[in-house]
């Protein structure tokens, strides 16, 4: 077993920390502030090939593998998670799908503007009344001629109105349950396809979060991802592999607040001493480092697998949940070692507490990781 | 036209480094993240840019212990297409004219109309590598370039001065140093990192240039490292605004003598 990563990976993890510090560190407290979608990031990071990283050449991707993904959605969440989200949903949650269950003609059509990362993507799962259980889709779809009509709405939709692509799940026959569902590939600018309320997020508030409306959308049937009744199976592998993203994004987001921690205890006095000498903060640096390298592992481990083309979904289950727990552990923690200074958003810590919560709940709650993983278990 | 291009980097310390001495007083270099030099970058960037613009090849070349091929590396993953590392045990301590001594060996084997270099080394800062090497071979050097202009047989640059800017025809090949703000340095993209493990990165030792240690025995020798005094606490001046002004003013003065 060889826990080294590769020199690429290595100078990957170099140029994304690098660029992270030059290009989001500046600008994420005024971004969280303002909740402007870091689209000036975004063309810039889409030129040094991060948008298709793990896309083969052929689609306009780079050919890089998952380990390289997760190291550049890692690097970017831990200096600003809003980007490191923005590159996971796109990534993970639109051009993923596309390319392991689009047809030939819908690859060489949609792929290589989002692996340039010329267009964003987004996906449309989640309604009101269709959580975790993705069977309470009220979204509808019906045949017309040599198309389709879709109407309905989806809610917390990632990158919602700043994407271009979209794809989205609606219910064809709601007898069937699951079975009934389809996933189609929207655009923006379909008559009928416009976006509702923006969310007012607690955190990851430049990423940006929409609700999409459709009234009467028609969409040609070349548009079909999969086919029709596969849309609950796309939508679950997608979100199997979708985790990694959320998992690095956590890992990224842990990472950054126990950096600040560390150094924040090693300067701070108080008593007379740097708070680092105290060994409730030692301990407590112990536990954060010791948590990251596990979690670390479990998100390598999963990538490791969807390089080899073997199952993913339990690895990346463990990894999204276990790296958001402790995303949201070492979080609460730094805060607390920073004391008063850490409420307030002069520091970081703060909004990188803010920003963890989500990923316990989205791309599945910690509680559904948990049905995902006892699942996998008791059918060994 | 073609413009073949030769890039002389130092891979140095990282600029929040903290610098540590060794029980034997030498700097320790264990556990510090290493850089490409920051001027050699901008030297790097503009050797690339010409190249996209006149087409041609860039060569990065460096001395230096085994880690220095991330450094190149680095240089072929923005674009760089070949890189030479001279690394040998003996050249463990060398000083400038050494590494003078040593590139001119190399450079002279290379085809170039340019050879580009960081105006100055952040870690012992002594910009001289660079000029003696152009010394070495004959060739005009001109340092601290703020901008390259590339012309048929020669090069207008820019270079700073004292309080302005001074424009210089010179003719090719010659040797620009780079100061900060002739460009804003790439960085190395994905696919860029994935191809430069391709490239050539040959690695030389002193036999392989035909050269002795004996003769590249360094002329400066180190005597001793110190570390800088620790800063002092600041001093707070109380008082209001008028008469605190006046007692600052009196204590630069008559105390720090810097008024």
């Amino acid at each position: 077993m060889i826990f080294d990563l590769t020199e690429d990976h290595l100078m990957m993890r170099k140029m994304v920390r690098d660029f992270a510090e030059k290009e989001c560190r500046a600008g994420a407290e005024e971004r969280d502030e303002t909740e402007e979608f870091p689209r000036e990031i975004w063309n810039k990071l889409a030129e040094l090939g991060l948008a298709g990283i793990s896309f083969p050449e052929e689609y306009g991707g780079v050919g890089a593998d998952y380990i390289a993904y997760a190291i550049a959605v890692e690097e970017l969440s831990r200096v600003d998670a809003s980007v490191g989200v923005t590159l996971s949903a796109h990534a993970s949650l639109c051009v993923n799908p596309i390319y392991k269950f689009g047809t030939e003609a819908q690859k060489t059509k949609f792929l290589p503007p989002l692996c340039t990362g010329e267009k964003i993507g987004a996906f449309g799962l989640t309604e009101p009344l269709a959580g975790s259980d993705a069977s309470g889709t009220r979204t509808t779809v019906v045949r017309d001629g040599d198309g389709y009509i879709i109407n309905g709405s989806k809610i917390f939709i990632t990158n919602a109105k700043e994407a271009d692509t979209y794809v989205i799940t609606a219910q064809m026959d709601r007898n069937k349950g699951n079975k009934g569902i389809s996933a189609f590939i929207l655009e923006k600018g379909m008559p009928g396809f416009t976006f509702g309320k923006k969310e007012k997020k607690m955190g990851i508030r430049s990423s940006a979060t929409y609700e999409l409306v459709f009234d009467n959308v028609r969409v040609p049937k070349e548009n079909l991802l999969g086919e029709e009744g596969q849309g609950f199976k796309i939508a679950m592998v997608t979100l199997d592999y979708g985790r990694i993203g959320i998992a690095a994004q956590a890992l990224g987001i842990a990472q950054g607040a126990y950096e600040a921690a560390l150094k924040y205890a090693k300067e701070r006095v108080q008593f007379g001493q740097p708070i680092a000498k105290f060994q409730i903060n030692q301990f407590k640096l112990a536990d954060m480092a010791t948590q990251i390298e596990a979690a670390r592992l479990l998100v390598y481990q999963a990538c490791y697998y969807a390089d080899q083309h073997r199952p993913v979904g339990k690895y990346s289950a463990m990894a999204k949940m276990f790296a958001s727990d402790i995303a949201m552990w070492v979080t609460t923690e730094a805060v607390q070692m920073f004391g008063g200074y850490g409420y307030t958003r002069e520091y970081p810590v703060e909004r990188m507490m803010r920003d963890a919560k989500i990923t316990q709940i989205y791309e599945g709650t910690n509680e559904i990781q948990r049905v995902v993983i006892s699942g996998n278990i008791l059918k060994e | 036209m073609g413009v073949n291009i030769v890039v002389c980097i130092k891979q140095t310390f990282d600029t929040e480094a903290k610098i540590v001495l060794d029980n034997n007083g030498q700097i320790d270099p264990n556990g510090v993240n290493m850089i490409i030099n920051p001027y050699d970058e901008f030297a790097i960037e503009e050797g690339i840019r010409l190249k996209e613009k006149f087409g041609g090849e860039v060569t990065v070349v460096s001395l230096g212990g085994s880690r220095t091929q991330e450094a190149l590396r680095t240089a072929l993953a923005m674009g760089a297409d070949k890189a030479i590392l001279v690394s040998d045990a003996a050249l463990d301590r060398v000083d400038e004219w050494t590494v003078a001594e040593v590139l001119t060996k190399v450079v002279s084997g290379l085809a170039y109309d340019l050879i580009l270099a960081g105006r100055i080394a952040i870690d012992d800062g002594s910009s001289q590598v660079a000029v003696r090497l152009a010394e070495n071979l004959g060739i005009p050097s001109v340092s601290s370039v703020l901008k390259i202009e590339v012309n048929e047989g020669e090069a207008t640059v820019m270079r700073e001065i004292d309080g302005g800017t001074e424009l210089i025809a010179v003719n090719l090949p010659c040797l620009l140093t780079a100061q900060k703000g002739l460009n804003e340095p790439r960085y190395p993209s994905v696919a860029g990192i994935m191809k430069a493990k391709k490239k050539e990165l040959k690695s030389l030792t002193l036999q392989d240039l035909n050269m002795n240690a004996e003769d590249l025995v360094a002329k400066m020798q180190i005597a001793r490292y110190s570390l800088p005094t620790p800063r002092q606490g600041g001093r707070k001046v109380p008082g209001d605004a008028a008469a605190a002004a006046r007692e600052l003013a009196r204590l630069l003065r008559e105390e720090a003598k810097v008024l």
